[in-house]
């Protein structure tokens, strides 16, 4: 029995040695080099950004920066603090999730657990996934014109509470999306084992499949609260801005965030505000990356 | 059987109670999931019917003027519709080649797969980077550093009506670079997910007729994942057309029409975020006019997107 060998093979005239002048070799190399350059270069920008976000902004950080309220621009008192805003943004966040979590994760059981495949599960999700390319700045117009101008919620225009409707219309999609697809992963047996020793739906679902489906939910949740912590456009002519602390009264008033502060600081001509600016962005980064990285742990252990 | 022995369980019917929380559960989801849909309705009868005034009074014309002077109260957003459409597409050229390029680089094993975990996990977290953050960046960093490439366009290139303005600072350029940044991680993590969805075989059987890598990544695996990479190339469309914060920072906010790239221009969401708070009467209604026509473009396009991500999620 023959075998083909190297030797064998270029006595009848061809070499299998891998031949880098080749042409298609050369090629073959050069077009690999291209793309690691395109992979190089997409990465770049998140560096330079999260660079000058971390020494700009770093270089604000202090303690009466957590403690004081901004000062009006033009104010020859000094920038302050952004305290308010932090304040805000977590009051708002907050709001926001308590909006969206029972209708996003109330719908997400509708869609795998009641309606499966059916066609109104279908048209739900393809609802979801058009809700979601809605963009954040007609989830604000939309607010502006039901609940706002119309001053619905007690009388009052600009509000903390019309800024957070409009964050939960963004988080939505989000966690509808994952709430479904996390429950369709938990294993059909299951649900058929807690059924059969005569659990109600309403048990299986609140005791056997939310529970095993509570880390990919999670993920959707914490990544839905990511995205809103940092949305500017729904809260500018919502929300509005406020210079002051927020108290009992602030859910019907306008309320401050650090998303507004750092959009309306960063467009005004004096340096003082600016440097607020860069300091609120530091902030809001490490909350947003934090809240991404704790989304990423979760989804990790999910998967597991 | 035997009848005559304990049953060593007992059946039980279930209380009324059980049951009705059992139905009520199913109503409330039922109600939950119908939000979507009453929302997405919601939103577009309010932008509707808080636009008819405007529609009534300018009909096609706003789409087609480019005169938008609240003090006169004459309204046409042609500079923000043109505006939106050009720096969406620009930054698409500059991202789809860097975001395609990079999902190849990621889906492919010429380099160890920690560097290219990182590579991948990096264009992910600047997706996190909220959009406001970048806008700052672009004002202070980005668009002080482009600045001379821009002013060199301007003197070699200015005959072309593209470049033919000075560059003042904000303007659409630095807006579509922006703009492509942003972008840029919705393409990498769709054509990444296409591309791992291609079935191991076919490369096998390229490589088996003796192909190249590149040959196989041109003549194989990009084929048989276009759909989803063009879904992924639309998608990222869609959101670059609704994006507002840092094209509002950086884009210069000016109504009036230029041809040049390097002059401020304005986009439909830059619009709305600049004039809706201190907007009133006929501006309003004008404003939700150019919003329906915002959500109308996104809508088409998200919508063509999906269908296209959905069919190679069919084929394979």
């Amino acid at each position: 029995m023959d075998y083909i060998t190297n030797n064998s093979v270029s006595k009848l005239g061809i070499n299998l040695k891998f031949n880098p002048t080749n042409k298609r070799n050369i090629i073959n190399s050069l077009l690999s080099l291209l793309a690691t350059i395109f992979a190089s270069i997409a990465v770049i920008p998140l560096l330079l950004v999260i660079g000058y976000i971390l020494i700009k902004g770093g270089a604000q950080i202090s303690i009466s920066l957590f403690t004081q309220l901004p000062s009006p621009p033009g104010d020859d008192l000094g920038a302050g603090g952004i305290g308010n805003a932090i304040q805000g943004t977590f009051i708002i966040t907050i709001l926001a999730t308590l909006i969206a979590v029972p209708i996003g994760v109330g719908g997400g059981i509708y869609l795998a657990e009641y309606s499966k495949n059916g066609s109104f599960a279908k048209f739900i999700r393809f609802g979801v996934n058009v809700l979601s390319g809605v963009p954040s700045i007609i989830a604000g117009v939309f607010i502006y014109g039901m609940i706002v101008s119309t001053r619905l919620i007690l009388g009052s225009n600009f509000s903390a509470t019309a800024g957070s409707i409009a964050l939960s219309i963004l988080m939505l999609p989000t966690i509808i999306k994952t709430t479904d697809e996390g429950l369709k992963l938990v294993s059909d047996n299951l649900r058929k084992g807690a059924l059969s020793l005569g659990a109600t739906k309403f048990t299986s679902i609140t005791r056997i499949t939310l529970p095993s489906a509570f880390n990919a939910i999670a993920t959707g949740i914490i990544l839905s609260i990511a995205r809103a912590a940092g949305e500017t456009a729904p809260l500018i002519f919502t929300a509005l801005f406020s210079y002051y602390w927020a108290d009992s009264n602030s859910l019907l008033n306008p309320i401050a965030s650090l998303s507004v502060l750092i959009y309306n600081f960063a467009l005004e001509p004096y340096e003082a505000q600016n440097q607020l600016a860069w300091a609120a962005s530091f902030v809001l980064i490490i909350l947003v990356l934090f809240l991404s990285m704790l989304s990423r742990w979760l989804s990790r252990l999910a998967s597991r | 059987m035997n009848t005559e022995s304990k049953p060593i369980f007992k059946l039980r019917k279930r209380s009324d109670t059980e049951k009705l929380i059992d139905k009520s559960f199913k109503g409330l989801a039922l109600i939950m999931a119908n939000s979507v849909a009453l929302i997405l309705f919601a939103i577009f009868l309010v932008i509707f019917s808080g636009s008819t005034e405007s529609m009534a009074r300018y009909g096609l014309q706003f789409i087609t003027t480019s005169d938008w002077n609240p003090v006169l109260d004459n309204y046409g957003a042609f500079t923000a519709i043109y505006g939106t459409i050009t720096t969406s597409i620009l930054s698409l050229l500059i991202a789809v080649p860097l975001g395609v390029g990079s999902a190849i680089f990621i889906t492919e094993d010429f380099v160890p797969i920690k560097i290219r975990n990182l590579v991948s996990n990096l264009i992910e977290l600047l997706a996190a980077i909220p959009s406001v953050v970048l806008g700052l960046w672009a004002i202070f960093i980005m668009e002080p550093f482009l600045r001379p490439f821009f002013l060199f366009l301007n003197k070699f290139l200015g005959w072309l009506p593209i470049f033919g303005s000075e560059p003042i600072g904000p303007g659409i350029a630095p807006a579509i670079i922006i703009l492509a940044i942003m972008i840029l991680p919705i393409i990498t993590s769709i054509s990444r997910d296409s591309l791992n969805q291609v079935p191991q075989n076919l490369r096998l059987a390229a490589y088996g007729v003796g192909a190249t890598r590149w040959t196989t990544i041109f003549i194989v695996i990009l084929p048989a994942a276009i759909s989803g990479i063009i879904g992924g190339i639309l998608l990222a469309l869609g959101r670059a057309m609704g994006e507002t914060m840092a094209v509002t920072m950086i884009i210069g906010n000016s109504n009036n029409f230029s041809w040049s790239l390097l002059a401020p221009g304005n986009t439909i969401s830059a619009l709305l975020a600049n004039q809706f708070g201190e907007a009133d009467g006929s501006q309003v209604s004008s404003l939700m006019y150019a919003g329906f026509i915002l959500m109308i473009l996104t809508l088409l396009v998200n919508i063509f997107a999906q269908w296209l991500v959905k069919k190679i999620r069919l084929k394979y």
